[in-house]
C-alpha cells in the first residue's frame, strides 16, 4: 500500500480550490491530500482560512471553484441525504467543542448514536462508556458541559466525535488555550485514536511543537497560498522564508508584523488636521483663535 | 443621489431578508413531521416555551381584568348599565387583549429566550457541530420549539381571558357591588361563541406563528457575536410586536369591519 501513488492512496484530496469572503480571497488555486491512516496537518498563521477549509471539507461551504473528493466522492455534488450519510463517517472536532449544553456528558456522547442508530439502550450505554474510556473520562459522565474544564470539554467532544467509528477525523485547532498537561494528554490522544483506530486525521493548528510532533505531513498555508509542505523535518529545514519566520515565530518577514498603513511619520503628523474642521466648527468664532493656539 | 443608494439598499437587504426567512419558515414546516415522530423533545418544548409563560401570564392577565371592571364600571354606571359590565370586560378581552396582550407578554418572555438560546448556540458551533454529526438542527432543534410556540400560543391566550375575566368579577362585583348574577348572565347571553370566541382564537393562532417564526428566524439569522445576539433579541420583540399590532388591526378589520 505504501508505494502507491500518494493521489490514489488519498482519503480527502482538494482540487484547485478558490473560495473568497466578500472581497477577499481566503483560497486561491490551491491543491491538497490527505492520505488515508495518517495525520495530515494544515498549519499557518490566524486568519489564513484554516478553519474555513474544514468546512469546506465538510461540505458546509461550497467552493467558488474547484472540488473536494472525499472517499472518492465530490462533496459538493451530493445530494442532502448522500452528504448525511458521508458526515456519518466524518468526525469533527470544534474548536469550542460544541458540546450541546442541555445534556450531560454522557448524553452529548450518545447522541448521534441514539440518533443515527437504533441499538438498545444497554448497548448504547456500553459503547458510550467505551468511548469515554477511551478519553480518560468514564468518571465525568455525569457532569454537565458548563462543569467541565475546556481540555475535559474537547476531550468529551473527542469522545462523541468516535462514537459513531468514524473513518476520519478533522481537528480544529485543538491545542489552542491548553494547558501543558491537558495539551500533552490530547497529543497523546489524537496519536493513540489514529494508531488503535486506523482513522484518517486532518488537524488545523498554528501550535508548531505538538503539531510537528505527531504530524506525518504538513501544509503551511499563508496568503491564500500553499507556501510549504512535507514531512515534519522536511518543513523544519525547508528554505522557504514563510515557513521559516512561522515556525521559528520570528515577530517580522514575509508576514509583517504591522497592519498595511500609510507612513508612520506622515500619520502622526497629519493627525492634527484631522481634528481641526472638528473645532472650528464647535467653536463660537470668537473662542477659534485661542483654542487653535493650544492645539498648535 | 446618497439618499436614493441607501433607500434601495435598505429595500433589497430587507426583501433578502424576508426571502431567507420564508425558506427558513418552509424548512421548519417540513421538519415538523419529524418532531411527532419524537413527542418527548416536543414535550420539553412546551414545557419551557409554554409552561414557564404561566406565571407572567396568569398575573397580567388578572390585572388586566380588574382595570377593565374598574373602568368599565365607572363609564358603565354613568348611563345606569353596570349590569352589563360582564359583556364588556368579556367582550374586550376575548375578541382583542386577551390574544393581543398574550402575544406581546408572550413575545418578550419566550420569544426573546428562544432568540438568545438559538443565538448562542450558533454561536458556540452547535448547531455546526450537529450538521458535521449528520443531524440536522432545523428537525431536532428549530421544528420542535415553532410546534410548541404555535401550540401554547391559543392556550396562554385562553388562559389570559379567563383569568382576566375572574379579575374584572372580583373588583365589578366583589368591590364594587355589580350583582353576580347579571355579570355572569349578561355575559352568557351576549357574546357570541362563533363571532367573539373562536374570532379571538384565529387571532392568537396567527400571532402564535408569527411570533415564534420571528423568534427562531432572528435566532438563525444572528450574527454568532455577543453584540450579533443581543441585536437579534432586540429585533425580535420589537418585529413581534410590529406585526402583533399590525396584524391584529388587519384581522379585526376582516373579522369584524362588516358589523
Amino acid at each position: 500500500m505504501d508505494n502507491l501513488n500518494p493521489t490514489q492512496n488519498s482519503l480527502v484530496s482538494v482540487h484547485n480550490l478558490t473560495f473568497s469572503r466578500g472581497e477577499k480571497k481566503i483560497f486561491d488555486d490551491i491543491s491538497l491530500e490527505f492520505e488515508r491512516g495518517k495525520i495530515t496537518a494544515i498549519m499557518g498563521p490566524s486568519g489564513t482560512g484554516k478553519t474555513t477549509l474544514l468546512k469546506i471539507i465538510g461540505g458546509q461551504l461550497c467552493p467558488e471553484k474547484g472540488y473536494v473528493t472525499v472517499n472518492g466522492r465530490n462533496v459538493h455534488h451530493l445530494k442532502r441525504d448522500e452528504l448525511y450519510t458521508l458526515r456519518k463517517r466524518m468526525g469533527m472536532l470544534f474548536q469550542s467543542g460544541a458540546l450541546l449544553t442541555d445534556m450531560t456528558v454522557f448524553d452529548n456522547v450518545a447522541y448521534p448514536v441514539r440518533e443515527h442508530t437504533h441499538l438498545p439502550e444497554s448497548m448504547v450505554r456500553s459503547l458510550v462508556l467505551m468511548k469515554l474510556e477511551a478519553v480518560g473520562l468514564r468518571g465525568a459522565r455525569d457532569l454537565m458541559p458548563n462543569e467541565l474544564s475546556g481540555g475535559m470539554a474537547r476531550r468529551v467532544a473527542l469522545a462523541r466525535a468516535i462514537a459513531l467509528d468514524p473513518m476520519m477525523i478533522m481537528y480544529d485547532e485543538p491545542f489552542t488555550g491548553q494547558d501543558p498537561i491537558s495539551m500533552g494528554a490530547l497529543v497523546h490522544l489524537i496519536k493513540s485514536l489514529n494508531t488503535t483506530l486506523g482513522l484518517t486525521s486532518i488537524i488545523v493548528s498554528h501550535d508548531v511543537q505538538e503539531t510537528a510532533a505527531i504530524a506525518d505531513y504538513i501544509y503551511v498555508l499563508a496568503g491564500g497560498k500553499v507556501v510549504g509542505q512535507g514531512t515534519p523535518q522536511e518543513i523544519q529545514q525547508s528554505s522557504s522564508e514563510w515557513v521559516q519566520q512561522f515556525m521559528n515565530g520570528t515577530a517580522d518577514g514575509p508576514v509583517h508584523f504591522h497592519y498595511p498603513a500609510k507612513e508612520y511619520m506622515d500619520d502622526l503628523l497629519h493627525s492634527e488636521k484631522s481634528f481641526k474642521p472638528l473645532f472650528t466648527r464647535q467653536r463660537p468664532p470668537s473662542d477659534r483663535n485661542t483654542k487653535r493656539k493650544r492645539y498648535s | 443621489m446618497e439618499f436614493f443608494r441607501c433607500l434601495g439598499a435598505g429595500t433589497r437587504a430587507s426583501f433578502t431578508k424576508l426571502g431567507r426567512a420564508s425558506f427558513f419558515l418552509i424548512s421548519i414546516l417540513a421538519g415538523i413531521s419529524s418532531v411527532l415522530v419524537r413527542p418527548r423533545l416536543l414535550l420539553k418544548q412546551l414545557h419551557s416555551v409554554g409552561v414557564l409563560s404561566f406565571l407572567i401570564i396568569t398575573i397580567s392577565g388578572l390585572f388586566v381584568g380588574m382595570v377593565l371592571g374598574l373602568q368599565g364600571y365607572y363609564i358603565l354606571s354613568r348611563f345606569g348599565a353596570e349590569e352589563t359590565l360582564g359583556v364588556m370586560v368579556a367582550a374586550s378581552l376575548v375578541r382583542e387583549l386577551g390574544p393581543v396582550v398574550a402575544a406581546l407578554l408572550f413575545a418578550g418572555r419566550a420569544g426573546s429566550a428562544l432568540t438568545a438560546e438559538i443565538g448562542l448556540m450558533k454561536a458556540t458551533e452547535q448547531l455546526s457541530g450537529m450538521e458535521m454529526m449528520a443531524i440536522d438542527p432545523i428537525k431536532r432543534i428549530i421544528s420542535p420549539r415553532f410546534l410548541a410556540g404555535f401550540l401554547s400560543m391559543p392556550l396562554l391566550a385562553a388562559l389570559f381571558s379567563a383569568v382576566g375575566i375572574i379579575g374584572g368579577q372580583i373588583v365589578g362585583s366583589g368591590l364594587l357591588g355589580v350583582d353576580d348574577g347579571a355579570y355572569w348572565s349578561q355575559m352568557r347571553a351576549n357574546l357570541d361563541f362563533q363571532d367573539d370566541i373562536i374570532n379571538g382564537v384565529i387571532k392568537s393562532i396567527v400571532f402564535g406563528f408569527v411570533t415564534s417564526w420571528i423568534a427562531l428566524f432572528e435566532g438563525y439569522d444572528a450574527i454568532p457575536t455577543a453584540e450579533g445576539v443581543s441585536r437579534a433579541t432586540t429585533r425580535t420583540v420589537v418585529n413581534s410586536a410590529f406585526s402583533i399590532l399590525g396584524l391584529d388591526f388587519i384581522l379585526t378589520a376582516l373579522m369584524f369591519g362588516d358589523n
